[in-house]
């Protein structure tokens, strides 16, 4: 296929993903704001939720300091600001530009999500959202990516562009759950752990919210939510689809599928197998010890140059 | 001006034998159910995406063409006899077209004017002399046809260069058959949806080099050129690869496509791009949406570019003005399609019937399109007459003259009910290396303001379903 399809098809479905996980964001911090927290450790969620999105810098040249963000700018920038290039409605804006661009590469029901999303966008207001406002507004852009996900896996035929379709995906996914784990990681470490208040409780409670993991993680460790077992839900439980492992499995399988039909592996390949070897052979103890700080700032680093490795072989 | 000929009704009220079952069927369904049916027409336009863009509005950078959910009827003996003169009138465009760039036979026997062709903007110096494969310029021509009574129909214009619309004729098609199926089972209606096969055929035909699976590919100037839809339709429906520019490279003389495999020989390119941005190397240095060497790699004969490079020198309204004298030359024949009678302004003496009659006839720019740049006179109030007289007497070459057609009409849905509005018709036919296809019908074009008889749908007219009926 063209490299500029496959190229589009990647960007697409990371832009749906993208939006998708914007919208957990801001789901999340609402939440939290309505936690009641002890005066002397006030926490700015609306703040960190802008960290977590991965546009601080661009928040901070126009709303000032993080510290001070509040929920209208925040809500505003990281859902509608057509400034913003990783805004919700931007996401949207690019994934229909791509989507335009590689429409025969598209099966008709995932256009119609795309494109049809991107009308119904425009009936939101794009400020001053009341609260029921904006919980339907992320209700639906959430609902967005679950048809667009639904649509690629019920139409689309098993070749190529699928492949490149999924890949961008879990490159994307892999990206927000370790930058999740990343801006949170400090409520995740043994030294909080005799705080254990009911704060810390909200806190790790919202890291699986994020992800949708809540009612996971009961399932899977049948305990209550110790942050310990959150980094290892996350991180390497494999059955946890939002985790970096089953990530990783998914995109192992996505490239090696792509290599198989063009009967040629090269770097993209090698290096995935590489960081899903990492995240098989160890176990949470193992990464607790050696720093969780360092081991989810190596993996972004790696998943970077993952993406810039699909870029390089298959998407120029 | 005397009232038009409508297609459906006589001037006495009697129903043409054609339109008689759809006359009963309108009659009898209520209006309210039409105008939901066309509601279900536009939100099913706007879903699947099939908009245009205007160029120069802002805040309309996507619109959908009005539909008119009335279908048009066309005889099976009146397309008949439509065939076989747009027939005849594309091979006399590539006659014209090969010796133009080639003997020049035509010029020497007098038959066009010199200046026609190496004064006209569209000829293409590079072309002299080279052979194109096949000998076939044009292989996709829109020509657009008016009627004005029940025996005549004018060609209005030919277009030579890349004729859009075809993507609306099929998907009115669509649209008719899932709204409207109670009408199909009454009517015998040819279908169009051989076309993408026919196209595919065609292209495939038009090959430099042997071999059993050619490749080829549909360029596209881009997601933002007003027919990006109609590109990335006709590659969907061919099952062929949608390029832009920069997904093309030429080595050695030789076209390549980026894949996600390597590169990938190319020997077809459907081009919806105008000559002029096709390649930086050979003409505008500036065009971003080119391919640097596509140019030398087509002289090379290495790939075909349809339609050919040049074509343009034979779709201006100042030579459409010569075309049935050009079908005579060529083909030894009367024209099976007459034109509509054209004042050259070039000319003093047919300057001077235009200036003493602005108010009667149409004036267009001899290379205008898109229904810009014209005068309907008897539309028109004394100022824009007066601005059209001064930019004749500055430029007369530059416009031809025609009279005011009565274009026939055909029952509309508006506001108030069904009503006349003026159409045409562009019907597509394409040329290969093996033969001529013509699928029956073609994109009518409505005015759907009332008396307009502007069908351009830059210029707010809609589009209609149109009906070949089979016997």
């Amino acid at each position: 296929m063209l490299s500029r399809t496959a190229e589009n098809l990647y960007w697409l479905s990371r832009y749906v993903e993208r939006a998708d996980c914007l919208a957990r964001i801001l789901d999340v911090a609402q939440r939290l704001s309505y936690t009641p927290v002890p005066t002397e450790a006030p926490t700015n969620e609306w703040g960190s939720a802008v960290l977590t999105a991965g546009c601080a810098e661009e928040f901070v040249a126009r709303h000032g300091p993080l510290e001070e963000a509040n929920e209208d700018h925040v809500v505003s920038f990281l859902a509608f600001d057509l400034d913003n290039p990783s805004s919700i409605r931007n996401c949207f804006e690019v994934a229909r530009t791509n989507a335009r661009s590689v429409r025969t590469a598209l099966t008709s029901e995932m256009w119609d999500v795309i494109n049809s999303s991107w009308i119904e966008l425009r009936s939101f207001p794009d400020k001053a959202l009341s609260r029921e406002e904006l919980a339907r507004f992320l209700a639906f852009v959430k609902e967005t990516s679950l048809r667009f996900d639904g649509a690629t896996f019920r139409t689309m035929l098993r070749n190529d562009a699928y492949w490149f379709t999924r890949a961008g995906a879990h490159v994307e996914r892999a990206d927000n759950t370790a930058r999740i784990l990343d801006v949170k990681y400090h409520v995740l470490l043994p030294e909080q752990e005799h705080v254990g208040g009911p704060l810390d409780y909200f806190q790790w409670a919202s890291i699986l919210r994020s992800v949708s993991a809540l009612t996971a993680f009961h399932w899977v460790y049948r305990d209550s939510v110790k942050p310990w077992l959150v980094a290892d839900l996350l991180i390497l439980n494999r059955a946890m689809p939002r985790s970096l492992a089953s990530c990783y499995d998914n995109l192992s399988r996505c490239l090696d599928d792509i290599a198989g039909a063009y009967g040629r592996q090269g770097p993209a390949q090698r290096l995935a197998r590489t960081t899903q070897a990492r995240l098989s052979n160890r176990t949470i103890e193992d990464i607790f010890q050696s720093g969780l700080h360092e081991f989810i700032s190596e993996f972004i680093t790696d998943n970077n140059k993952l993406a810039a490795e699909i870029t390089e072989q298959y998407l120029v | 001006m005397r009232r038009a000929f409508d297609e459906m009704s006589c001037e006495d009220g009697t129903v043409r034998q054609a339109y008689d079952s759809l006359n009963r069927w309108l009659s009898k369904v209520p209006h309210e159910i039409l105008d939901q049916r066309r509601k279900e027409a536009e939100f099913i336009f706007r879903r699947i995406g099939i908009t245009f863009a205007v160029y120069g509005e802002q805040n309309a950078q996507e619109r959908l063409i009005p539909f008119d959910i009335v279908p048009r009827i066309i005889t099976n003996e009146e397309w008949g006899r439509l065939s076989k003169g747009l027939e005849q009138r594309v091979k006399a465009l590539n006659m014209y077209i090969s010796d133009v760039y080639g003997k020049r036979e035509v010029l020497k026997a007098g038959i066009v004017p010199e200046d026609l062709v190496y004064q006209n903007p569209a000829f293409r110096p590079e072309m002299n002399g080279q052979r194109v494969p096949h000998n076939v310029y044009v292989h996709i021509a829109g020509i657009d046809i008016v009627r004005t009574d029940p025996d005549t129909f004018y060609v209005l214009e030919d277009n030579a260069r890349t004729p859009s619309g075809v993507s609306y004729m099929l998907e009115n098609r669509e649209i008719m058959l899932r709204l409207f199926p109670e009408l199909f089972a009454q009517h015998r209606v040819a279908p169009v949806e051989k076309y993408a096969d026919d196209l595919l055929a065609t292209l495939r035909s038009l090959a430099p080099r042997g071999g059993s699976e050619p490749n080829v590919a549909i360029l596209t100037p881009g997601i933002y050129n007003s027919a990006y839809y109609e590109h990335s339709f006709l590659a969907d429906k061919l099952g062929v690869d949608l390029v832009e520019g920069r997904d093309l490279f030429v080595k050695d003389n030789v076209v390549f496509m980026r894949t996600t495999e390597g590169p990938k020989r190319v020997d077809v390119i459907y081009r919806r791009l105008d000559d002029d941005f096709i390649d930086p190397l050979a003409f505008r240095p500036d065009s971003v949406l080119g391919v640097p060497g596509l140019m030398s790699a087509y002289l090379s004969g290495n790939v075909t570019l349809t339609n050919a490079v040049g074509t343009g020198v034979a779709d201006d309204k100042a030579v459409y003005s010569y075309m049935p004298d050009i079908i005579r030359f060529y083909l030894g024949e009367e024209p099976l399609l007459p034109n509509v009678p054209t004042w050259r302004c070039r000319e003093p003496e047919h300057l001077s019937y235009v200036l003493d009659h602005l108010s009667e006839l149409v004036v267009k720019e001899v290379h205008g399109s898109g229904g810009y740049g014209m005068l309907v006179g008897p539309m028109a109030d004394k100022a824009q007459i007066e601005i059209f007289r001064a930019k004749l007497k500055h430029d007369p070459a530059n416009f031809i003259a025609q009279p005011t057609l009565a274009l026939s009409t055909c029952p509309t849905l508006v506001e108030k009910g069904i009503a006349p509005r003026h159409v045409d018709l562009r019907p597509f036919i394409l040329t290969g290396s093996d033969k001529v296809r013509i699928v029956p019908g073609g994109l009518t074009r409505v005015a759907m303001k009332e008396g307009s008889l502007v069908v351009n749908s830059s210029q707010g007219g809609g589009t209609k379903d149109t009906w070949v009926l089979d016997a």
